[in-house]
């Protein structure tokens, strides 16, 4: 029996089989098969209104661009449609949890979006006169004593621009403090096999050679070990904390002790932050040096991969050789100390053209005033406690890499109970894709096998956890039952399926180019 | 409080789910020394609308440039951004999502990564592009290390024309590399001073054009002096926008092209974010620091991209790999490639012819100041005059006037000794009456 309306139109579905026609254009329903904008055939178009010059460059002869540019241009309701094409390709913390560990994925509030867009923000040049970007300046010293106050630091340099370039910038002021004390032939950086690769990588920038440190069984930094590797060889232990296996460093004021008793500085890697914000202040744990990505802990939003913001807050001992500009405060009110003369003239340098990352700095402080200290002590004892749920919500079903005690703001299994199933990490991670989630961070860290770490954040309910929970153990159910083959091919139901990495790194085609993309009506 | 879910029944429940009895014993591990019972010394969570006015009260103290006449460049240029950019790039899916490490969920952003490349490779008239770096500044130190590992040559020579914070930058992130950094003197036209510091040593020259006093420059004879000593050229830029009118760097001979792309799709933002363009030969791709996507296919055999030659990078090279850099400014990327495809070559051009007529006009109401003198010869957008007076203290005046009218050179460059040159540029957000501001403030202030 068919329901119809007056019209003739059927207002229930009718019966059919269970035959899944592929498309016949490659669209499925609301996610369409995007051309590239080079395949929309806007050569010669463009999508902005610009009055022509009124006279040729006549004074450039010679210098003239004459050579065709090869760029396409997209009327605006062109363009706004195959953004929003693209952007509907795409997982978001918007759309539902996005547990990627060490990434600190929580929801960006909206009202830092508008703050950062105000004109007296967004539209003020960093040449301008001092004197007309009080505010600016008045901005980035609130910022600041916020930062050192939660990290119980002295100072703080606020102009790198992501974590990397902090942990950049901390070593050279490190390495900066050593030249200027005599102890310039410490070239040594001690690091443990759990670090974020960006540790080795920024210690060897910076001309130093890498030691590893080893692990304990419990997860932690080996005291032994890092006793035996000391010495006076040794410029800076880099150490994360809490560490990138979800644990804090129980030892972390002995770590400190014995590093300094060696004359080395301890550089903590502050990636994790989120987890002791308001409860923990590095300060009182010995360290010398912190980077602060504040799009992790203080929410700015990741952006498909920046930008960032990471300034590091650094002990009285570090503090005179941070890099130039920094905010100075004058009875006439705020200038800035740019250097290399006058006032930075002990700087190691400078990090890059500008002052930071303005508008990373507006958003993040608009998020810490509306959190308050209750707020981001709140922030650190919710993350934490959203991961030890998933931890022991998930411990009967999967294996925790460190079952013993609680973890920090995330939990880190292993693939032990994926032994015999022959199902790997990688597959398990993909098929979590077709169940509407974003994998967690696989096989990092290095020292677990098959590592999958899970940072839930605060910023997740209850009952998006349990949704999310419930995913996993039917999908480790299925694994465990020989369901191979919903993991092998997985993801069936995202925009794409498996890629071929291969391929893409054997051949790189990394550009467009017309000879080898005909228009898409040729093909 | 607004951005925390979770209910006080919630948090006792989970935590019998877990087994202890309170939050404290999920913190056990650390050491007692460093347990804060009570909260830090600041204040307590605020609404909204607490917030907004705080915030709003600050910026109202800053003079936005949209809000007088406006004439600073020195690597940071105003232009008129399309609204839809700023729309597009605050989509969920673009504005909150992390770098595309599981490509079969990140399309979105994988493309605009290619198609971006693919834009910035066009503009600089290059080979390759990668996927962007922090900023200009940093690109240019980036590419100056990165001829080290292509040569096995460890001396860079960077000319007089540099804007002075790439040199400091360079000279401070290169210098920790071991590199030997040396920069020849400031010099408004003397981009081909270069060629007699070239020695069998060098690794790259660095040449900017449009300099830092604006001078444009074709440096095709620097890029074979340079080859013939087996040296790279590096081409900085920091006004993305002159693409559209002057010849690229890869028609001049460039190894490696650098620019700050601030100009196209990004606002001011007093300093950053900005966004780093990357673009060098193919043959050295393998040494290129930051990120790449690349074209491959799926397990359907559907055209699909992925982050690729990753072997390069950090968390996998560790130690070894080509640069530390890992996030990078893709929002800002997105911000440029967006307007990039809107302008199009034809808006582009469009844009750039406009940027010189009203820089010409500037140069032409200033010209007729007492004690101004032009010094820049062939500029695009932006040109170094010559006062009779300490240009800092000009620009103060100005300012005090309603003008912000450029940028003293001292302020880049505090011991060059040039405290009488001041930069100015002219955008198309420029008007006829701004400049008849500007040229009226600077007589008073010149007499």
């Amino acid at each position: 029996m068919s329901s119809m309306n007056t019209v003739g139109r059927p207002t229930a579905p009718a019966q059919t089989n269970d035959y899944i026609h592929p498309t016949l254009t490659g669209g499925r329903g609301l996610l369409q098969d995007e051309a590239l904008i080079f395949e929309l055939d806007g050569w010669g178009k463009t999508g902005v209104d610009i009055p022509d010059a009124d006279r040729p460059a006549d004074d450039l002869a010679g210098l003239l661009r004459t050579d065709p540019i090869g760029l396409p241009g997209l009327s605006e309701p062109e363009a706004v449609r195959h953004y929003v094409r693209l952007s509907q390709k795409n997982h978001a913390i918007d759309l539902a949890l996005y547990p990627l560990g060490s990434c600190t994925m929580k929801h960006n509030p909206r009202l830092n979006e508008k703050m950062a867009r105000l004109d007296g923000f967004a539209d003020i040049h960093p040449l301008q006169p001092v004197s007309t970007v009080q505010g600016a300046l008045a901005l980035i010293d609130r910022l600041a004593h916020w930062l050192k106050t939660l990290t119980g630091m002295p100072a703080v340099a606020m102009t790198p621009k992501a974590g990397a370039h902090g942990e950049l910038c901390g070593l050279l002021t490190i390495r900066a403090a050593h030249e200027a004390n005599g102890q310039g032939h410490r070239k040594t950086v001690l690091v443990p096999t759990s670090a974020h690769g960006t540790n080795p990588a920024t210690a060897a920038f910076v001309g130093y050679s890498v030691v590893e440190i080893a692990q304990t069984e419990d997860g932690r930094v080996s005291l032994a070990d890092l006793e035996a590797k000391l010495g006076d060889h040794v410029a800076a232990i880099m150490v994360t904390n809490p560490n990138t296996c979800g644990l804090f460093e129980r030892d972390i004021v002995e770590i400190a002790r014995l590093t300094h008793a060696a004359g080395a500085y301890f550089y903590c890697d502050g990636a994790n932050f989120n987890a002791i914000v308001g409860r923990v202040r590095p300060g009182d744990l010995g360290v010398d040096a912190m980077h602060i990505n504040l799009h992790k802990t203080f929410s700015t939003p990741h952006g498909g991969g920046g930008p960032g913001a990471g300034p590091v807050v650094l002990s009285a001992a570090l503090a005179p050789f941070a890099p130039a500009p920094w905010v100075v405060h004058h009875a006439g009110g705020f200038q800035l100390a740019e250097g290399p003369a006058g006032e930075a003239a002990s700087a190691f340098g400078r990090m890059s053209a500008f002052h930071g990352q303005m508008g990373m700095f507006v958003r993040a402080y608009a998020y810490m005033r509306s959190h308050g200290a209750d707020g981001l002590r709140q922030v650190a004892e919710d993350a934490v406690l959203n991961a030890n749920y998933i931890k022991a919500r998930l411990g009967d079903v999967m294996s925790p890499a460190f079952p013993d005690g609680p973890c920090m703001h995330e939990a880190l299994f292993d693939d032990h109970w994926l032994e015999g199933t022959g199902v790997t990490t990688l597959d398990f991670a993909k098929a979590m894709i077709d169940e509407g989630f974003h994998p967690m961070t696989m096989y990092f860290p290095l020292v677990v096998h098959g590592a999958m770490l899970i940072e839930p954040t605060e910023t997740e309910s209850k009952q998006e956890l349990d949704r999310f929970i419930g995913a996993l153990r039917a999908l480790a159910a299925a694994a465990k039952a020989g369901e191979v083959d919903r993991f092998k091919g997985a993801p069936f139901h995202a925009p794409m399926r498996r890629l071929d990495e291969t391929l893409a790194a054997r051949k790189p085609k990394l550009r467009w180019k017309p000879e080898a993309n005909p228009p898409l009506a040729a093909q | 409080m607004r951005y925390l879910p979770l209910t006080p029944d919630d948090r006792v429940q989970m935590l019998g789910d877990i087994g202890v009895d309170s939050i404290d014993a999920l913190f056990v591990d650390v050491p007692a020394s460093a347990r804060r019972e009570g909260l830090v010394d600041l204040p307590h969570f605020a609404g909204e609308l607490e917030v907004e006015r705080e915030l709003a009260a600050l910026a109202a103290t800053n003079v936005a440039a949209g809000s007088v006449p406006f004439f600073c460049g020195a690597g940071a240029y105003r232009h008129h951004v399309p609204a839809s950019v700023d729309h597009l790039i605050q989509r969920s899916e673009f504005l909150t999502s992390y770098t595309p490490y599981q490509p079969e969920i990140a399309q979105g952003t994988l493309q605009v990564l290619f198609e971006f490349q693919t834009q910035v490779a066009a503009l600089m008239g290059m080979e390759v592009a990668n996927a962007s770096l922090y900023d200009g500044s940093t690109a240019c130190a980036e590419a100056v290390m990165m001829t080290k590992r292509v040569t096995r040559r460890n001396r860079a020579v960077l000319s007089g024309g540099v804007h002075p914070h790439y040199v400091r930058t360079t000279q401070t992130l290169a210098h920790a590399e071991g590199m030997e950094v040396v920069a020849l003197a400031a010099a408004v036209d003397a981009e081909d001073a270069v060629i007699a510091a070239i020695d069998a040593g060098t690794a790259c020259v660095v040449v900017q054009t449009p300099n830092v006093f604006g001078t444009a420059t074709d440096v095709t004879k620097i890029a074979e002096a340079a080859h013939a000593a087996g040296a790279l050229l590096i081409v900085v830029t920091t006004e993305a926008v002159s693409y559209g009118l002057l010849k690229s760097p890869g028609e001049m001979g460039a190894d490696i092209a650098v620019a700050e792309g601030q100009s196209i799709g990004n606002a001011l933002n007093f300093g950053g974010p900005y966004v780093g363009l990357f673009a060098c030969r193919e043959k050295l791709i393998r040494q290129a620091p930051g990120r790449l996507c690349g074209e491959t296919v799926d397990a359907d055999g559907r055209r699909g991209f992925v982050l690729t030659l990753s072997t390069r990078e950090q968390h996998i090279r560790r130690d070894k790999a080509t640069s530390n850099i890992c996030t990078n400014s893709g929002l800002c990327a997105l911000a440029f490639s967006i307007h990039m495809s809107l302008l199009g070559e034809v808006g582009l051009r469009k844009l750039a012819a406009l940027n010189h007529q009203q820089a010409r006009a500037l140069k032409t109401a200033l010209e007729g100041v007492k004690g101004v003198e032009v010094l820049t010869p062939r500029f695009f957008n932006e040109f170094a005059v010559k006062l009779a007076k300490p240009a800092a203290q000009v620009v103060e005046a100005l300012a005090a006037k309603g003008v912000l009218g450029g940028v003293p050179y001292s302020r880049l460059d505090p011991g060059a000794g040039l405290d009488d040159i001041l930069l100015v540029a002219a955008t198309e957000t420029v008007t006829a009456e701004d400049i008849a501001a500007f040229k009226t403030a600077l007589t008073e202030v010149m007499a």
